[in-house]
């Protein structure tokens, strides 16, 4: 008893800080994810010319509280034919594998939120991929037609997509040369040049593979809406539902991590290495500070008191952080010898800063092309993903090694090396549009040969 | 049924067979190889109603047929009374009733743009849609006070004098409409993925579509120019200059130019309408009770989705002994199980968008 009371001890002491942050990610992914969803709806409501959720709280700012306190007391149904523990299980392993998939990810040099492996990312597209048990098992397990189609159609998705995004991957990791997550941005700050430039298609490919990977429209056919109702999700209600929904948005986060650890810099701000443009530092403690005055001029506007002392707390929670956003570039300015002091600080709390910055206008990306676009047909996405996305990304894998070689044997570094990625990226979009021509005369070879058997049966 | 077939069944709680439709769909994996509609949930016995009536009883009724035109469906229950009791309405009340019918087609449209695009996944375009046809649903508010189910317009004429700024309220919209509709196309028209979606998507050709009795758009996408408003002109149609868009192949893409452009020639009819309203009486000489002598006639005119014609038999009492009702959605509806074989199940949906049915209508 004293010697297990001991290990335990022994353990805590060893990892009470991923612990922590482990508990920590578990209590407030659910907030985050809940104020992603209003940001959502107030952006699509914002192109859809109208308001958007306006009634909980000013501006609908309470509206994730109460829809998740709403989900939370539904009746929980489990269909009458469904295998019961699969249909407990797989929402849990679902929201489980995204959960755990953030471990991998570092959100400032500082802040790893759990252990720092050499294999990160490795880890989090592997763990992420998990996921799709959770989805593939509860489709099966809800014993109903739609839920299993909606499965079929996610497993294939998945297995097509995620062999895009990791030649996707695998082309900018070519430049680091290592799996872990800091190394690969430190490679970046050391090139001082950001790899979404040095391997734009590879970018464009992951872009493309990961949308469909999170199943958000327009490769939203697991949960096609109009077709199949709510896909692998139409028999879950509830709270096993909002699970699933978590891991939706989990796993955007997620695969907008990996977006931005290997390809927009990390937490690395625009320009990290240019000394004239440091001023940039000061652009988001004045941009928390505009915020700020506007909701100052907005409580007016207010209809209720409670509304109005809401706004201003916003306004006070803005200015906070500006300040704490502030105080690492300012206090140098004041005092030079504070530089040192401060530097940690800095490093943190503006690499914090600019990496959110930067999930959140992937994420934006993604809701951007929600609202706008049409969602494509099962075997289009398909074609998209084996026809397209695979040939182009192994080939600019290739294309992409051989910019390296040639970078190394001119000795290029830096901004010098697009001299050669440019044209390897050039080529690859050459290649890109001849898979387009071909695919195109195979379709007008097969039109012609063998006409459509439509009416059949 | 063998071991490798799947039936489904979609509706009739379903959120894109537009409304209570039941489709059971066997299916090969993704693949429709069988389709059987399944209809009814809505039956309410219009017709059987309308034995029960009076003449002006039963007007309100053919509103709730198809609900999202209702203008045009009281304009062929009135004008086919009309030719039963062999009196014309005046020129004035004709006039009003083509702007309003020619709004009410655009409304019917814009409906049907929205929840097709809807189908499709594109979220946004419904919600600009609504907005131009809430513009339309004001001034039917305005002129007789109800926005759905209007009963706008009376046997042997109107019900209502047309209200002060219906002109201009008239020609604001369609000063309005004509950059509004050019916003829709700019997001569906060219975009790769809606083509993808709707190109090839149910094709019917044009001696299907004949002998299916399908009519309106439908009709005109596989390339047959049959429109009512040329072919038996009614109202005040002959007075106006307007084309019949057709389509070539008959597929979805077509079916969704089509209704575009026949959205635009609405526009047209309505400012020329607009620009010339005749003064005079609104209603003809009509009784207070309505007997028509004993006989038969059939009235059809173009609605919005297709002919929509009333078979009214008198015994010359003050009820019609029996009424018919042609409803172009139930008649629709039967070519889809052609559109549909062979192809998967994202498309079943689009076609039953394209269809642009109302189970009100289909059931009546």
């Amino acid at each position: 008893m004293n010697a297990t009371l001991q290990a335990t001890l022994e353990f805590l002491k060893l990892y009470w800080a991923p612990l922590l942050c482990g508990v920590a990610v578990v209590a407030i992914l659910p907030l985050i994810v809940g104020y992603i969803v209003l940001v959502e709806r107030k952006i699509m409501a914002d192109m859809q010319a109208r308001l958007g959720p306006m009634r909980v709280g000013p501006h609908g700012l309470l509206q994730p509280i109460a829809d998740a306190v709403k989900l939370l007391i539904k009746e929980d149904i489990i269909p009458e034919h469904a295998d019961k523990l699969v249909f407990w299980l797989a929402p849990v392993l679902s929201v489980g594998a995204g959960l755990l998939s953030l471990a991998g990810l570092a959100i400032g040099p500082a802040f790893q939120i759990a252990q720092d492996i050499n294999i990160g990312i490795l880890f989090v597209v592997g763990i992420s991929a998990l996921g799709i048990f959770g989805i593939v098992l509860g489709g099966w397990a809800s014993n109903s037609h739609y839920s299993l189609m909606g499965a079929l159609r996610s497993s294939a998705q998945l297995v097509s997509y995620e062999t895009a995004a990791g030649m996707a991957l695998v082309s900018a990791l070519l430049f680091t040369g290592t799996l872990n997550v800091k190394s690969i941005v430190e490679a970046q700050s050391k090139e001082g040049i950001w790899f979404v430039l040095l391997a734009p298609v590879a970018f464009f490919t992951y872009l493309v593979a990961s949308i469909a990977e999170t199943n958000r429209a327009p490769f939203d056919l697991p949960e096609a809406e109009s077709e199949l109702v709510a896909g692998y999700m139409t028999e879950f209600s509830g709270f096993r539902w909002s699970l699933y929904f978590l891991a939706e948005y989990t796993n955007m986060i997620v695969v907008a991590s990996v977006a931005t650890t290997l390809f927009l810099g990390g937490w690395l701000r625009p320009f990290a290495g240019v000394s004239w443009l440091n001023f940039l530092d000061f652009v988001p403690p004045l941009v928390l500070i505009a915020i700020g005055a506007y909701c100052v001029l907005r409580v007016t506007k207010q209809p209720t008191r409670v509304q109005q002392l809401f706004m201003l707390a916003v306004a006070g929670l803005c200015f906070v952080v500006a300040l704490v956003l502030a105080a690492p570039v300012v206090l140098p300015v004041i005092k030079p010898s504070l530089r040192e002091a401060v530097a940690p600080f800095y490093a943190g709390i503006h690499g914090g800063f600019w990496f959110i910055f930067k999930v959140s206008l992937y994420i934006y990306f993604f809701m951007w092309l929600r609202f706008t676009i049409p969602r494509y047909r099962f075997d289009q996405l398909m074609r998209l993903g084996w026809h397209f996305l695979i040939p182009l990304s192994i080939i600019n894998v290739l294309l992409v090694g051989v910019a390296l070689i040639a970078g190394a044997y001119f000795q290029l570094h830096g901004w010098g090396l697009l001299l050669v990625t440019t044209p390897a990226a050039i080529l690859a979009l050459v290649a890109a549009f001849l898979i387009l021509a071909i695919e195109k005369q195979h379709d007008a070879r097969q039109e012609q040969t063998a006409p459509s058997d439509f009416y059949a049966g | 049924m063998g071991a490798d077939e799947l039936v489904i069944n979609m509706g009739p709680q379903h959120p894109s067979t537009h409304g209570v439709l039941r489709v059971k769909l066997k299916l090969d994996g993704e693949r429709v190889i069988g389709s059987e509609c399944i209809i009814g949930y809505l039956h309410r016995g219009v017709e059987k109603i309308a034995e029960n009536r009076t003449y002006q009883q039963f007007a309100p009724y053919v509103d709730r047929m198809d609900y999202v035109a209702a203008v045009s469906s009281g304009l062929g229950y009135c004008e086919a009374v009309e030719k039963l009791l062999l009196v014309e309405a005046p020129l004035r009340a004709r006039v009003i009733r083509t702007i309003l019918t020619e709004l009410q087609r655009i409304a019917s449209h814009l409906l049907w743009l929205g929840t097709h695009a809807l189908d499709i996944g594109a979220l946004t375009p419904l919600f600009y849609c609504f907005r131009e046809r809430e513009e339309i649903l004001k001034i039917f508010e305005k002129y007789c006070g109800a926005r759905l189910t209007t009963h706008a317009f009376r046997i042997g004429g109107l019900q209502y004098e047309a209200y002060d700024t219906l002109e201009k309220d008239v020609e604001r919209f369609c000063k309005d409409f004509e950059s509004r509709i050019s916003e829709y196309e700019t997001l569906l028209t060219q975009n790769r993925i809606w083509i993808g979606r709707t190109k090839g998507v149910g094709i019917l050709t044009a001696e299907d579509a004949i002998a299916f009795g399908v009519t309106g758009p439908v009709l005109r996408a596989s390339g047959v120019k049959w429109d009512i408003r040329k072919a038996a002109p009614y109202a005040a149609y002959n007075q106006y200059k307007f084309e019949i868009p057709v389509g070539t192949t008959g597929d979805t893409y077509d079916r969704y130019l089509v209704r575009m452009e026949e959205m635009r020639q609405s526009r047209l009819i309505c400012l020329q309408a607009i620009e010339n309203i005749p003064s005079g009486p609104i209603l003809a000489k009509v009784g207070k009770v309505l007997k028509p002598p004993p006989g038969e006639v059939y009235h059809a005119i173009e609605a919005p989705k297709g002919e929509i014609g009333y078979y009214i038999v008198s015994d010359g009492t003050v009820m019609p002994y029996r009424v018919h009702i042609r409803p172009p959605s139930f008649i629709n509806l039967q070519a889809f199980d052609r559109m549909v074989r062979g192809h998967l199940v994202a498309d079943v949906v689009a076609i039953i968008g394209t269809i642009d049915i109302v189970l009100g209508e289909v059931d009546r």
